[in-house]
């Protein structure tokens, strides 16, 4: 609207593209087993539930004013979160956005290390030194921290895995942008260069729906993120973001795929961003009808549901991982507050190496 | 000793460096194959180190530096050529915002160097002439370097690459083939942070580094017949700063004229200037003089180009008015 012209052009050119905002059934891709055995499709909802039980916490903790500066909640992106760490074995690596709690927490980050960092203290994994979720590397666990400058984990990912074929190690590096991150230089470029040099790693694109306050629809002209990666010799899938059972098989094939010297692989788990960007934003500028349809495909939920109705587990095993999740974040936040600060003698410290 | 013109000391310290660590290799522009770079820096590695040690990227600064980034982090050791300095900041991102702040933010070490072909007075105009280094120097993070001689190119070079820290080297293409001098064999380092006295003298303190030392030295060497003998300080590192070997050259000389390349406005000059004023002050007997480039995109056209920058003509003319102050 704010661009006639262009949008005329659009009209010309392409069949006016459905806003991906429903994820479209996807042919399975034959590479990994249709069927989890059943203690992984409860670690899966385990290690979600964890996640979401922090992510709920956080929220209610920066409401109540126990927060400090911002925060950013991944609520609604468990689901890929939880099996971009799941996938890996013990020495890959792996670079998390701002909304992947739930890889921090399976690489082995506990969540009072999480709460740490959050809260400025010096238990946290930046020592006090980068923000919330940002900077929570953690290199003796295979984590790569987060650098606001988007997408700045992806070069960085190309890198590490092309140090892996460098060495000849069996390993992978992964890592996640969001929607607006596929619109940038470096990922363009650094695709093209993992296509190049048929680097072992695997790019998770979180397709939330929206770049803060703007929709897809405002950033690209065609929807097309696997097509661009395809275009470039990457293996390109789109995935229901909201299915921790799909992302984990997809996320696993191209793992294996990579290590094994089949290359890169771009996976678009499309999915929906379910509060504001950051804790500051309300999103008023999200239809709420559209909230409302993913809140009906919440990714937790759906995978409770599911184990309960495939008589993978009972209600009272289900209830008994949620009291667990529940009791491990309330000990982790009184972990955390309980932290000192840093020294502020220390500000200078660690700034070489 | 040998002598070695400073751009054959470059590419001495990459394969010797090469050579002796397995997880060192280059990546850039055009670097690798029979081609060796845009200055032929790197010629015949490929050929005996391997395509793999060698790696020939694309067009694309801000994504290879970021890959160095990666590889760093995993242990390797890359020396990462930008094609011309001035191509750097096609690659700022990955450096200033993810580099330099790894390991302050979780303690990830990035152990490589840019190499970055520097500075003018060679007619190549406004993308192929700049000295960018006050915008790494006021990067927390870095270390940054700047060789005026064979010499030091070498042992600089080889000390950047054991770094376990991001060392940017601004090497002088004023110098490649212009400067000859003795190099040692083998292994030579010459350590980061130091700055050395070319050139002792009494009367005034000259602090230059890269391609404006040699302008120094020839200014120093003029300013001697006159009468006025001017020591010369090759600060060798921008940062760290070796501060403690200026302030002791101009508290036995008394005055100060800090020269370089790049532009004069917020340069490294003028770092080291407010230094001297701080740290000098009641050892003074002038203000502290500076010269650099002026405030404008450096020119193309000779008179133009020579109207910006510093020489040793300049340099001598500024000397006396400062010994007569």
């Amino acid at each position: 609207m704010s661009d006639p012209l262009g949008s005329q052009i659009r009209e010309a050119l392409f069949a006016a593209p459905a806003r991906p905002d429903e994820p479209e059934p996807q042919p399975e891709s034959g590479e990994a087993p249709a069927d989890l055995p059943d203690d992984l499709r409860i670690d899966l909802y385990r290690w979600m539930r964890l996640t979401r039980t922090l992510d709920n916490t956080m929220v209610d903790m920066w409401k109540q004013g126990r927060g400090l500066g911002g925060t950013f909640s991944g609520r609604g992106h468990e689901g890929i979160s939880v099996p971009m760490a799941m996938a890996l074995g013990p020495d890959d690596v792996i670079a998390p956005m701002h909304r992947d709690v739930g890889s921090y927490l399976v690489r082995g980050m506990t969540p009072a290390r999480v709460f740490g960092n959050l809260l400025g203290r010096v238990t946290g994994p930046s020592e006090g030194r980068d923000a919330n979720l940002h900077g929570m590397g953690d290199l003796s666990l295979g984590i790569i921290g987060y650098v606001s400058h988007i997408p700045q984990q992806i070069p960085i990912t190309l890198g590490m895995a092309m140090s892996f074929r460098y060495r000849g190690e069996p390993r992978v590096a992964l890592t996640a942008c969001g929607d607006g991150g596929t619109t940038t230089g470096p990922y363009h470029e650094s695709l093209n260069m993992a296509a190049l040099y048929s680097a072992p790693m695997v790019l998770v694109v979180q397709n939330n729906q929206y770049a803060y306050s703007t929709p897809l629809d405002q950033q690209m002209a065609t929807f097309a993120i696997t097509e661009r990666a395809a275009a470039y010799g990457l293996t390109a899938r789109t995935e229901d973001g909201n299915d921790v059972e799909a992302m984990f098989r997809s996320i696993k094939a191209a793992v294996d795929r990579a290590r094994s010297g089949g290359g890169p692989t771009v996976i678009e788990a499309r999915t929906m961003r379910m509060l504001g960007h950051a804790i500051h934003d309300g999103a008023e500028y999200v239809p709420r009808e559209l909230l409302e349809r993913w809140e009906a495909r919440d990714p937790v939920d759906h995978q409770r549901r599911r184990l309960l109705s495939e008589g993978v587990s009972g209600e009272a095993g289900l209830a008994e991982i949620d009291a667990w999740a529940r009791a491990e974040i309330n000990a982790a936040v009184a972990e955390a507050e309980a932290a000192p600060f840093p020294d502020p003698g220390t500000v200078s410290d660690r700034i070489y190496a | 000793m040998r002598e070695l013109t400073y751009i054959a000391a470059i590419s001495e310290a990459i394969s010797h460096e090469m050579e002796r660590d397995p997880d060192v290799l280059v990546l850039g522009e055009d670097v690798g194959g029979d081609f060796g770079g845009a200055f032929k820096v790197t010629r015949g590695l490929a050929a005996r180190f391997g395509d793999r040690r060698v790696l020939n990227t694309p067009l694309v600064e801000q994504s290879f530096i970021g890959m160095a980034n990666g590889m760093a982090l995993m242990g390797m050791r890359p020396i990462v050529e930008v094609q011309f300095a001035d191509f750097i900041s096609s690659g700022f991102d990955s450096i200033v915002q993810s580099a330099a702040t790894i390991h302050y933010r979780f303690g990830g070490k990035v152990p490589w160097v840019i190499r970055a072909p520097s500075d003018g007075g060679i007619r190549s105009g406004p993308f192929h002439s700049q000295n960018p280094e006050a915008w790494f120097v006021h990067t927390p993070g870095l270390k940054v370097v700047a060789p005026s001689n064979p010499a030091d190119a070498k042992g600089l070079l080889c000390s950047a690459v054991r770094d376990s820290n991001p060392v940017i080297y601004f090497e002088s293409k004023p110098l490649y083939r212009s400067l000859r001098g003795p190099v040692p064999d083998g292994e030579h380092l010459v350590p980061i942070g130091k700055a050395r006295v070319v050139r002792p003298g009494t009367h005034l303190t000259m602090v230059a580094y890269g391609a404006q030392v040699p302008q120094a030295l020839s200014a120093a060497e003029e300013l001697a017949t006159g009468g006025i003998e001017a020591e010369v300080v090759d600060l060798r590192s921008l940062k760290p700063l070796d501060f403690e070997t200026v302030a002791e050259s101009v508290t036995r000389t008394s005055r100060a004229l800090v020269v370089h390349s790049a532009n004069r406005l917020a340069g490294v000059g003028a770092e080291v200037s407010a230094r001297i004023s701080e740290e000098c002050f009641e050892w003074l007997d002038a203000p502290v003089t500076r010269l650099g480039g002026l405030d404008v995109p450096v020119p193309f056209s000779p008179p133009l180009e020579d109207a910006y920058r510093p020489d040793a003509r300049k340099i001598a003319a500024a000397a006396r008015r400062l010994a007569a102050y």
